[in-house]
């Protein structure tokens, strides 16, 4: 989109952001849930984007650090009250991230399919231990009654069961988290990231831990996508083992490569697109996840640089690309050099 | 435990290890000679076990289901690789793994359009449906005996082809690297279409030959497809000889694990994986990929 000016996109995007701030005010209830919803997967897919987007790794575990937060929130809450937010979030978020740092630890001795199978292989492990042992409740899940509270001293400074509280919550995290990732793919660190997606050899040779700037790169992924199952478990008031199925993992890259791969805002656009279209294909058809699947393979064919590709397409652009963007072409040029 | 309780361990767990092999042969068939990462592998090995209970109800044959299931997904195949798979070859996995994610929900929802989310069974052929007893409380189903039987002569035949055959000449030559054996000249990419639909081919038959001795249920794939990831990792990317060690390993430890550590039976394969990944990254028998 080189030809719409900068000054333009910043309006657009001021535009959407005070949108969003104001939308509880119009909005009924029901979208505010749902716009709520859909910023936590937009953080999903963030989180999953900075592995395959910058690192060129595609992960198929990422909802297994989801909902593995979301455990922890379930079972540090408390039969009749809420957690405190102020332990069970740093909790859930570093358990996720010490889950990742393990599976990454072992996933990253691999390349290219192994990665893929190994990480969908080890978040599998994380849905059955969930699955078929009683920690979690087993299969039928968690239910939590009360939200986290966010108090200091007995008085509460948020209270999560007013929805407009909770998304605005959500929003600002979001807003953080985003902030964050932007940060580190404009840092050496990210620079480093890319370098080593590019060509893994050179970033070697230059001196680059690569190792280790993959693994930061996934548990700090980890711990983001732990942020986002805590405030969705908190949201739903459950958790169940679904959550942490390589189903929503998978969902999860088609919202990536929908908003585009390899940018910053497009995950986040991505899953409101996909969320939306889910929503208003459940409410039409009753075979709804065929036509999702026959969309899946219609993106992957007509439109692998996602939604700004059809844009550019639609506005007859000489902006024509052939094949996907460059960045996820990563892991098939490492093998050939 | 005693000897025969064991021994009819060993037989379950070599059992299950044979028909994993089945599966896990055709997925890394695809992965090594074609590079193609197939997520929908799994929902074959469904298809295929309804497939089986779809023609066994109307023809109340179980070797007419056999043949006819297997067809199908071999034709499912072919036609999948000419229309989708083939467009991918040269890109990168992200998309494959899309691909065969759509694929997924779209074989889920046909198969519940025409067969429905109900559990069903398959009556094993009339002349293997006896058992033998070994003790006064202990027997063993003789359909068990021939699927361990079935599933030899197949790996036989697998091996067969890889080593013996022209084709399988021209797959191994394939495999060890793409671009050499098409410089060459070998018709390599003509191969392509019957090894996808072959691998197919595969994950279908499995399901149809353990119709009988298991449910025949929707999720019944997924659970597959995982533990084929694992056999493949196990024993690295296009080594069907690594699959069968692969297979066997994973088949003793899910049998044995269930046996003596009930409790975390279904994370020691994981175990298993994550030794392996410490040991060998490329798998027992895998080559270095890059």
């Amino acid at each position: 989109m080189a030809h719409v000016s900068k000054l333009w996109r910043r309006g657009a995007f001021a535009l959407v952001i005070a949108m969003a701030i104001a939308l509880p005010i119009f909005a009924p209830t029901y979208y505010v849930q749902f716009a709520a919803k859909a910023m936590l997967m937009g953080m999903l897919a963030l989180s999953l984007n900075l592995v395959v987007g910058y690192g060129g790794l595609v992960s198929l575990c990422h909802a297994a650090f989801f909902g593995l937060a979301g455990y922890v929130l379930g079972l540090m809450t408390p039969e009749s009250a809420g957690a405190s937010m102020w332990l069970s979030l740093p909790a859930a978020v570093l358990v996720a991230g010490a889950a990742a740092a393990v599976i990454g630890a072992l996933s990253l001795r691999t390349r290219g399919i192994y990665f893929i199978m190994v990480t969908l292989a080890f978040g599998e492990m994380l849905f059955y231990l969930f699955h078929d042992t009683k920690i979690g409740g087993g299969s039928d899940g968690l239910y939590i009654y009360v939200k986290p509270q966010l108090a200091i001293g007995g008085a509460t400074l948020l209270d999560l069961e007013n929805n407009h509280a909770f998304y605005y919550l959500a929003l600002a995290l979001l807003a953080g988290a985003t902030l964050l990732v932007r940060e580190l793919v404009r840092s050496p660190f990210g620079r480093a990231l890319c370098a080593a997606r590019d060509n893994e050899r050179r970033a070697l040779s230059l001196g680059f831990p690569v190792f280790r700037v993959r693994l930061t790169a996934f548990v700090i992924s980890g711990m983001i996508a732990g942020l986002a199952g805590y405030l969705s478990a908190a949201q739903f008031g459950f958790v169940a083992p679904q959550m942490l199925g390589w189903h929503l993992s998978a969902t999860v890259l088609v919202m990536v490569v929908l908003g585009g791969v390899g940018t910053v805002l497009g995950p986040i656009v991505g899953a409101f697109a996909l969320i939306g279209l889910e929503e208003a294909l459940k409410a039409s058809f009753e075979h709804w996840k065929l036509i999702k699947g026959l969309i899946i393979v219609a993106l992957v064919f007509l439109a692998p640089g996602g939604i700004q590709q059809l844009a550019a397409l639609s506005r007859a652009a000489p902006v024509e690309r052939k094949g996907p963007p460059a960045a996820p072409q990563s892991t098939e040029a490492l093998s050939n050099v | 435990m005693d000897a025969i309780t064991f021994a009819v361990q060993l037989l379950n767990g070599v059992q299950y290890g044979l028909v994993l092999f089945l599966v896990a042969s055709g997925l890394t068939l695809v992965f090594g000679i074609l590079g193609v990462i197939n997520l929908a592998h799994g929902a074959f090995y469904m298809l295929g076990a309804y497939f089986a209970y779809w023609i066994s109800r109307y023809t109340g044959n179980f070797g007419l289901a056999l043949v006819g299931g297997v067809a199908m997904a071999f034709a499912i195949g072919l036609a999948l690789e000419q229309i989708f798979v083939k467009r991918l070859y040269g890109r990168d996995h992200l998309a494959q793994v899309l691909l065969s994610f759509g694929l997924i929900l779209v074989i889920d929802e046909v198969r519940q359009i025409l067969f429905g989310k109900d559990v069903h069974s398959v009556a094993a052929p009339t002349w293997l449906q006896g058992s033998i007893r070994l003790t006064d409380v202990l027997s063993y189903p003789v359909y068990r005996l021939a699927l361990c039987a079935i599933c030899l002569v197949l790996a036989a035949a697998i091996f067969y082809v890889i080593q013996r055959t022209k084709l399988g000449m021209v797959i191994r030559a394939g495999a060890e690297n793409r671009d050499m054996t098409r410089a060459l000249g070998i018709p390599f990419d003509v191969v392509n279409k019957y090894v996808f639909a072959g691998g197919i081919a595969l994950a279908a038959l499995g399901g149809i030959l353990v119709s009988p001795i298991s449910t025949v249920f929707p999720g019944m794939g997924d659970g597959m497809l995982i533990i084929s990831f694992v056999v493949v990792v196990l024993g690295g990317i296009g080594s069907v000889a690594g699959a069968a060690i692969g297979a066997l390993m994973i088949g003793l430890t899910d049998t044995f694990g269930k046996v003596f550590f009930p409790q975390i039976s279904s994370i020691l394969i994981y175990v298993l994986m994550a030794g392996v990944l410490l040991w060998r990254p490329n798998g027992l028998l895998g080559r270095k990929e890059s």
